[in-house]
């Protein structure tokens, strides 16, 4: 596994947003003072005219965001997800989600994975919070090509869009010809039968590993990547669980309204059947390298391992 | 002023008064004493200073009009509805079931709302996002804001001001509506924003003072206004809350309720009087 490349989404943001400004003359890049760690500062490089730093107020920036979309204009507006979706949330509820504005949100250092910060920076609610605004669209991807591809995909879609990135360097998983990415559409990596695991973000790459070592142990499982967690997509849920029979998810999020969340929703409304949640169980996190804290708050392949391994045992 | 133009700005104005009450009495609910203090302040934008039309309400070259005390839609809708954006019958119908015209500026469902509001203190924001918007293409449209004195202790109102300000935005023209009354009380009692003046000072705007009721004061102010490079500007407005119904005047319990059956026709009766005296 040497020649795995790792790279943090932040950095694909930045750089997808440098490849989409020539094609799009109208696509602004607002910031809050953090260009340097959002990776905004590569489009402030390369487009210094078409970038509006908003200094440190998250509020007036959704604020000044709305303005600019509300005249015409395409705009991606950034900070950590702790403060765009947190601290600025009742301005984008109000702002951009009720009148429909398209405004596209770049939160990154989303999650544990922010590190050494600690608590007040790594942000486990985010998904929950954009979640219950009507109309947002949620897109969490999972690796650099993917990445790229949904803030293509949310320049492209007329509305509001919460794209959430990490500050950790993950693995490039989808860099094949096949990779496909369409906006409220799940993708299957791995059939299997046994059971399915669903994960978002950095867990997929963790639930790829996982259902690699479950096959040594005989289990069969499919592992389906769901980049856009609203709208979610629901067939691909249903049809793993009636398939299936039961589903684990993975997310570096709260699994109180995040992917789990939303997961188990579509299945109790559709096909009651067991779904175990992975995720942050409801606590803060402190400080600490992202990878230990990662392990630490059992956002492993591992734990995914050993939890599919106790969710088969709920199957009727 | 001219002294014809003048009356007919005052006739408008009693109109819009009446759409007001009209408005919030059928509403049985609203905020008719903010609504009438910048109805002066509408009927000089919409009719004596706005490049707006109303049969394209979209028109991109068009000034926009952020309410950002966004609970005085009763006035807003009152003078869209005089100046033709849509039937005054809708105002019969504010905040009723399926209506078109909410309790709170709706920018995707009424003709000539350019920015939803109602949050205090985000309007503000807005407003500035569209005068950087048509600073960045070079466009010539003037941006309005509405602010009430009391939506002055929302934060975010002077994150805006510092950008406003840092954007050299002027384009954008703030319209502080001084009332001096918030729903607990006066403003110098509950936490007070004074001085207002000052602050927008400090900010680095150009602060203009105008008497809200008075048409020749309000055509100075926004002269002024227009001679202005590189700065925003603020107008602090003085005005009476309820202005033109002397029993909501000044009076805090007309912040946020409607008239009785009784009420509304003593109301309608004043402005009626009112609009006969002006048309002589």
């Amino acid at each position: 596994m040497a020649d795995i490349i790792k790279k943090a989404t932040r950095e694909s943001y930045g750089e997808a947003l440098v490849e989409l400004a020539e094609k799009y003359e109208d696509l602004y890049v607002l910031d809050a003072d953090l260009a340097a760690a959002t990776k905004t500062g590569t489009f402030k490089k390369a487009y210094p005219e078409r970038f509006i730093d908003c200094g440190i107020a998250e509020a007036n920036m959704m604020g000044i965001a709305a303005g600019l979309a509300a005249t015409g204009k395409k705009v991606f507006a950034s900070s950590f997800a702790m403060f765009a979706a947190g601290r600025a949330y009742e301005i984008v509820r109000n702002s951009i989600g009720y009148p429909h504005l398209n405004v596209n949100i770049g939160a990154t250092h989303a999650g544990i994975s922010v590190g050494e910060d600690g608590a007040t920076h790594q942000c486990n609610e985010d998904i929950a919070l954009m979640r219950t605004i009507p109309g947002m669209v949620i897109i969490n991807p999972s690796d650099d090509v993917e990445a790229k591809a949904a803030v293509k995909a949310a320049i492209e879609f007329n509305g509001p869009v919460y794209l959430r990135f990490g500050r950790l360097a993950v693995p490039v998983i989808n860099n094949n010809d096949n990779y496909k990415f369409e906006l409220g559409k799940g993708i299957q990596l791995k059939d299997g039968k046994d059971i399915t695991i669903i994960a978002t973000g950095l867990m997929v790459y963790r639930a790829l590993d996982a259902a690699a070592e479950l096959e040594k142990d005989g289990i069969n499982a499919r592992v389906i990547n769901i980049h856009t967690i609203k709208p979610i997509d629901r067939d691909i849920i249903i049809k793993a669980a009636k398939e299936t029979g039961v589903i684990i998810t993975a997310e570096e999020h709260s699994i109180i309204g995040g992917l789990g969340s939303a997961v188990a929703e579509v299945v109790t409304e559709s096909c009651p059947i067991p779904v175990i949640r992975i995720g942050i169980n409801d606590v803060y996190g402190h400080s600490g390298p992202a990878d230990e804290l990662l392990t630490e708050f059992k956002l492993t392949a591992d734990n995914i391992v050993k939890t599919a391994k106790e969710a088969i045992q709920l199957k009727k | 002023m001219d002294a014809t133009i003048r009356n007919q700005l005052e006739i408008t104005a009693c109109k819009v008064r009446m759409g007001v009450i009209e408005g919030v009495y059928n509403a049985k609910s609203g905020h008719p004493g903010g609504s009438l203090s910048i109805c002066d302040l509408l009927t000089y934008l919409y009719y004596a200073k706005m490049n707006v039309n109303p049969k394209i309400p979209n028109m991109p070259e068009r000034d926009r009009l952020v309410l950002s005390k966004g609970h005085c839609a009763p006035a807003l809708y009152s003078v869209l509805a005089e100046r033709g954006f849509f039937d005054k019958a809708e105002l019969k119908k504010l905040r009723h079931t399926g209506a078109m015209l909410q309790g709170h500026p709706d920018m995707k469902g009424t003709p000539g709302v350019d920015m939803s509001s109602g949050s205090l203190g985000q309007g503000i924001s807005a407003a500035c996002g569209m005068a950087l918007s048509g600073k960045l293409s070079c466009e010539n449209y003037k941006v309005y804001a509405i602010l009430g004195d009391g939506e002055l202790e929302e934060g975010q109102v002077w994150e805006a001001s510092m950008f406003a300000a840092h954007n050299k935005l002027d384009n954008l023209v703030v319209i502080v509506d001084n009332n001096g009354l918030q729903i607990d009380g006066k403003i110098t009692e509950v936490c007070s924003p004074m001085p207002i003046t000052d602050k927008f000072e400090a900010f680095g705007w150009h602060v203009i003072t105008m008497n809200a009721h008075d048409f020749d004061d309000i055509e100075r102010a926004f002269n002024e206004s227009e001679k202005i490079n590189g700065k925003p500007v603020a107008i602090v407005q003085t005005s009476v809350k309820g202005k033109g119904v002397s029993f909501m005047e000044n009076q805090v319990g007309w912040h946020g309720s409607a008239p009785n059956a009784e009420q509304y026709e003593t109301a309608m009766n004043e402005l009626k009087k009112k609009l006969e005296s002006l048309e002589g």
